[in-house]
């Protein structure tokens, strides 16, 4: 589903560049729920803006369901956002004038679905989020955990093959977290591949597999349970 | 896709609802821009109005014509000839012109600031004095109060008759006297008043026009023994021949007649109303490009004041522009977006100014309308091409201001988007 192979990628910075990504290589196949764990300034953000095409690299291949995305234009990349990939952020990213359901629909509206099917699909969606009964509220008028659901909820909308969460649950209190990944354990199982950053072991813990990133590079990559001490690892790179 | 469905329509009024003081404000310059062009237009053409209605007392196809003395010599006369027309080189001329439906002798005695040369009793004054012929109010149209104007038979029975004007009325006769049947005294030939009038328009010209009074010109001939001589021609031109043809057709016809050289450029002179019309539509037009291009100007500004808030606006919503990018928007659509938003804004504004223009032109024209004197000024307006015309200007000028906004908008990365903070 995903490949990587060898992706570099550096920032320019006044008097030189800083390597961020320094040869990625990562496969993951369709269905997997994948946590990508490292300190700050570890690149993992960096990755998944990478993989969710909204951010390009220096050199590295980078396969998507079989297509190179290397040199994609914007519109191309934008359609591949559409079709394939959902986001979720820790900040949620609503839009902060829109409603609940107006914020789910408007990827639909991205993709040209007319108006009366998207304001079906999306209030499908929130229902199935448990979050019908707020279709109208705006997002400031939502709690940390339900503005997560709608987000969840638009990510799902264009029913994409691949959800990529960067810090899902950083914003949220530990009962909502477990939530929220509750939420997204049930879309991982309805086949869609699932990516999460984090910082946090005991959401990592609750993926099937956990790269761990430092420095750029991948150090470690296994099975969430068999990955080394996660607490002491994070501990210390923390420092 | 540039179409407007439901949910582009509501995206634009969120735009403006939700920081409304800022939308207002913005769209103030540009409201009052084209409040400006509306208004600079309106009172210019309420000014074309105002001196086209006094120049519509003279009829617009006249033309005058008179002799003076020759600056060429030809077939045997000395240059310096002062030449002079008669009765018969009158009915001459309106027998051989192609240009011309109609040719008024007219003569004059007296004059501006003259002797006074009319009395009735112990009145007196001193009057334009013209001989005419029956047909000069169709070139010279003038409201008869009382009686008649002259007719066929005053003139070919030589009558001592007169019409006279208003002021001539005022002045010879006591207030409530009946003028008509009574006689007045010119130059000591006794004439019969048979007529009063009182000149068309209210200008200098036509204040003058009401101290002249009006005899036959056969009688005129006979009794100031002038002979036939013409002082002037007042013509009117065919329908549908141009005004500078005729008046050079005209002027070669009486040189011929006159024995004058045909390229003296002295000795006959003419002026025709359709050139003078010309002239002031001219001017006129002149006035309306002039105040489209300063209102266009105001416009610009206001328009350059939508572009500065707009980018001003991209910047605030980096952080949205980048999640409608990570949700699948292509940099067509948010320059679309963009682009869409500030037409919106724009026209908005323009519209709100253009309703308040054309709001105080009626208004204004109301007020005229009900009697305030407001000079040379009439019913100022904005007629629906000009209209069209400024909304196209507004059209281009909204694209324009939205260009740059929208390619801010299109430079901003999603990636940085979603890393900005707001």
């Amino acid at each position: 589903m995903l490949a990587l192979r060898g992706i570099e990628k550096s920032y320019p910075l006044a008097g030189g560049s800083l390597p961020v990504l320094k040869g990625i290589d990562l496969n993951i196949v369709q269905g997997e729920m994948v946590a990508i764990m490292g300190s700050s300034g570890s690149g993992k953000s960096t990755l998944l803006n990478v993989l969710g095409l909204l951010d390009g690299f220096d050199s590295g291949g980078y396969d998507l369901d079989g297509v190179d995305m290397a040199g994609l234009s914007e519109k191309q990349a934008a359609r591949y956002r559409s079709q394939f990939l959902g986001f979720v952020f820790q900040s949620f990213n609503l839009i902060s004038f829109k409603t609940a359901l107006e914020n789910v629909a408007l990827p639909l509206f991205y993709q040209k679905v007319p108006r009366r099917e998207r304001q079906k699909r999306a209030m499908e969606m929130l229902g199935k989020m448990g979050m019908d009964d707020r279709a109208d509220h705006l997002p400031s008028e939502l709690s940390g955990g339900q503005k997560q659901r709608v987000a969840i909820a638009r990510a799902l909308i264009t029913s994409p093959r691949v959800i990529l969460a960067d810090e899902p649950t950083g914003a949220l209190d530990s009962t909502t977290s477990s939530e929220v990944m509750e939420v997204l354990r049930e879309v991982n199982a309805s086949g869609i591949t699932v990516i999460i950053v984090t910082h946090e072991a005991d959401i990592a813990a609750q993926c099937d597999r956990t790269i761990r990133l430092h420095d750029g590079v991948i150090i470690e990559d296994g099975k969430s349970g068999e990955v080394v001490e996660p607490t002491a690892r994070g501990a210390r790179s923390q420092d | 896709m540039m179409g407007l469905d439901r949910d582009r329509l509501v995206e634009l009024v969120q735009v403006v609802v939700r920081n409304p003081l800022r939308a207002f404000l913005s769209a103030l310059g540009v409201g009052w821009g084209l409040f400006m062009i509306i208004i600079t237009v309106g009172a210019a053409r309420g000014l074309e109005n105002g001196v086209k209605a006094d120049m519509g007392n003279d009829v617009s196809n006249s033309m005058f014509a008179w002799t003076m003395s020759t600056s060429l010599p030809y077939k045997g006369y000395q240059r310096g000839r002062y030449v002079e027309m008669d009765i018969d080189d009158v009915r001459w001329i309106q027998a051989n012109t192609q240009h011309l439906d109609l040719v008024c002798p007219e003569v004059q005695l007296g004059g501006y600031r003259g002797t006074n040369n009319v009395t009735r009793g112990k009145q007196s004054g001193a009057f334009d004095v013209h001989g005419a012929i029956a047909e000069y109010p169709q070139v010279k149209p003038m409201n008869i109060t009382e009686g008649r104007f002259l007719n066929e038979g005053d003139l070919a029975g030589e009558r001592k008759v007169c019409v006279i004007g208003s002021r001539v009325k005022d002045i010879l006769f006591e207030m409530g006297e009946e003028p008509l049947g009574e006689t007045v005294q010119i130059q000591g030939v006794i004439f019969r008043v048979v007529g009063v009038y009182t000149p068309k328009g209210n200008d200098e010209d036509a204040q003058n026009e009401a101290e002249s009074i009006y005899i036959p010109f056969s009688t005129f001939s006979k009794a100031f023994n002038t002979r036939g001589r013409v002082g002037w021609l007042s013509m009117l031109i065919r329908d549908g021949v141009d005004a500078e043809e005729a008046e050079e057709a005209t002027k070669q016809l009486i040189k011929a007649r006159l024995s004058i050289h045909p390229d003296d450029p002295r000795a006959i002179g003419a002026w025709s109303m359709a050139e003078e019309f010309q002239k002031a539509e001219l001017l006129f037009s002149g006035m309306r490009l002039i105040s489209l291009l300063f209102g266009s100007l105001a416009l610009l500004a206001g328009v350059i004041g939508i572009t500065n808030i707009m980018l001003i606006s991209i910047k605030e919503r980096t952080k949205e522009l980048g999640i409608r990018r990570s949700l699948g928007a292509t940099p067509v659509r948010i320059l679309q977006q963009i682009i869409g938003e500030t037409l919106f804004l724009t026209l908005l504004a323009g519209l709100c100014g253009l309703v308040l223009g054309v709001g105080l032109l009626e208004a204004v024209d109301g007020f005229i309308e009900d009697g305030v004197d407001a000079g040379v000024f009439r019913h100022p307006e904005i007629d629906f091409g000009t209209i069209m015309t400024v909304l196209c200007i507004l059209l281009g000028m909204s694209i324009f201001a939205g260009v740059l906004p929208a390619l801010r908008a299109l430079a901003i990365k999603p990636v940085e988007a979603l890393r900005s903070e707001g």
